[in-house]
């Protein structure tokens, strides 16, 4: 038990101190998985709702597919991701593996298939609502998508930040695309990862600390924001 | 009309001409063969107890629902004109209207915009319409928080904008208190003294006699009297509208003939 009381001292005194290697790391985790989740959105937010309002042969299986693809194994998308971007993989040339942006990259392919089905869902329970007053105006497809995302936003934070936990919190994907080097592609998961099997409970520890502040104040923020926006919109 | 409104001076696209039109669904036959026309000018309100169709007809007459068999056809020359055609130039007013989650002129302008009405000339259309409505104050109150009979009247602000040559109203006054009811009346005679063609359904005896000039009495699906409103309430031809208009609940006791 001692032990560890003296490795979560230990670690507020990392985190108190602004120690330089902890910084390092937690602004890398935040740079990979916020831009993942950019793009992600980009892909999934349009996706989702294409697949809920466009009626094109395939769609069910689409969704079904989607909503499979949720529940992806973070290591299997690292090893394809891997493969991809390693020296004789068709990306190859990129030079990407082992870098932030092959990290990025598994990351966005781990969580757009999490907005995009859940996206779906938000929409065609909206569509439900607005079809006919919709259709009435004479909005087309694209026109009653952009609306629907619009006027779906409240629940669609929600979505995006469902994308930002998991993205934020994987591990296996970024420890194979990135390879955990230190100064390079260390993230807090890794990094909890390797200091943990080294025994250095204190950083582990340290760094646990900022990535369950930092889900839960991300989350929190979201929440008090939706709250508000919401009652004042009706 | 005014210049700037650019939805206004077209060709018309009246009469709309009902060729036995049908529509089926989940295996029910829920409209028969419907065959009529509507003229510009008088306020048709179709009339008949509640599951005798009239929503649906509505639906179908403004294109929101396609006929089973049967066909609906806009006659006037201005219907041949442009891509939408006569979806441009009829506007519908739901029993329940959708509201954007945005402010009520952002409503109306949104009706605007998807009409193609370019961004300079809508901010004048909609503060007419909601001065029209009365809502004028209230224009840049979320139109989700706005009450019943507000949103309502935002919803006949949304079609007021786009100046439509028929409006299509499907029991608007349904879920209102009586002075609510009333605003809205006041606000279809208003279209009505405009120009537009109304098109109104209602369950309400009270309130077809204070609007109507022209009653459609549907029963089980069918037309079954198409009469000028005065000698429908006084001396209705069909033994079913007769019970209707005395106030004698008609579904009860009739079942529709083919499932007899």
């Amino acid at each position: 038990m001692d032990e560890i009381y003296a490795a979560a001292a230990a670690a507020f005194g990392l985190i108190l101190d602004l120690d330089p290697d902890l910084g390092e790391i937690v602004v890398l985790s935040l740079r990979v998985s916020l831009t993942a989740v950019a793009l992600a959105t980009a892909i999934g937010l349009p996706l989702g709702a294409a697949i809920a309002l466009f009626r094109f042969p395939g769609r069910r299986t689409m969704a079904v597919v989607l909503n499979a693809l949720m529940g992806l194994p973070p290591v299997v998308v690292g090893l394809i991701v891997y493969l991809m971007l390693s020296r004789a993989g068709p990306f190859g040339v990129f030079g990407l593996l082992y870098t932030p942006g092959a990290m990025i990259v598994a990351q966005c392919l781990l969580i757009a298939p999490i907005i995009a089905a859940l996206t779906r869902q938000v929409v065609e329970d909206l569509w439900a609502e607005y079809e006919e007053q919709l259709r009435s105006l004479g909005a087309g497809p694209g026109r009653a998508m952009a609306t629907l995302l619009r006027d779906g936003r409240f629940s669609l934070v929600t979505v995006v930040l469902a994308g930002f936990g998991r993205a934020s919190a994987e591990v296996g994907a970024v420890m194979i695309v990135g390879g955990n080097i230190d100064h390079l592609t260390r993230v807090m998961t890794t990094a909890i990862a390797l200091e943990t099997s080294k025994g250095n409970l204190a950083l582990a520890l340290g760094l646990g600390f900022i990535l369950m502040t930092l889900a839960l104040g991300v989350n929190a923020a979201a929440f008090v924001i939706k709250d508000v926006a919401q009652r004042r919109q009706g | 009309m005014t210049a700037g409104q650019p939805l206004a001076e077209t060709a018309p696209i009246l009469p709309l001409e009902l060729d036995r039109v049908s529509f089926e669904a989940g295996g029910r036959r829920l409209i028969e063969e419907i065959t009529l026309t509507f003229e510009a000018g008088p306020r048709t309100l179709i009339l008949g107890p509640n599951g005798a169709g009239k929503s649906l007809l509505l639906r179908l007459c403004h294109g929101l629902l396609r006929p089973t068999t049967g066909r609906v056809i806009w006659r006037g020359p201005g219907a041949a004109l442009g891509p939408g055609g006569p979806t441009r130039r009829q506007a519908m007013v739901f029993q329940r209207p959708v509201m954007l989650r945005r402010s009520a002129a952002a409503n109306v302008a949104y009706a605007l915009s998807v009409n193609g009405v370019r961004w300079k000339d809508r901010r004048a259309l909609v503060g007419e319409a909601l001065e029209r409505v009365g809502l004028a104050r209230l224009a840049e109150r979320p139109a989700r928080v706005l009450s019943a009979g507000e949103q309502q009247r935002l919803a006949l602000a949304r079609a007021w904008a786009l100046q439509p040559e028929v409006l299509f109203l499907d029991e608007p006054t349904a879920n209102l208190d009586p002075a609510a009811s009333h605003a809205v009346e006041r606000i279809i005679n208003g279209f009505h003294q405009a120009g537009t063609k109304i098109v109104m359904t209602t369950h309400e005896l009270g309130q077809a006699r204070r609007l109507a000039d022209e009653v459609l009495f549907l029963h089980w699906g069918r037309l079954v009297e198409r009469s000028p409103a005065d000698s429908f309430f006084t001396q209705p031809r069909t033994p079913e509208a007769d019970a209707f208009v005395r106030g004698e609940l008609l579904w009860p006791c009739a079942p529709p003939p083919e499932e007899a």
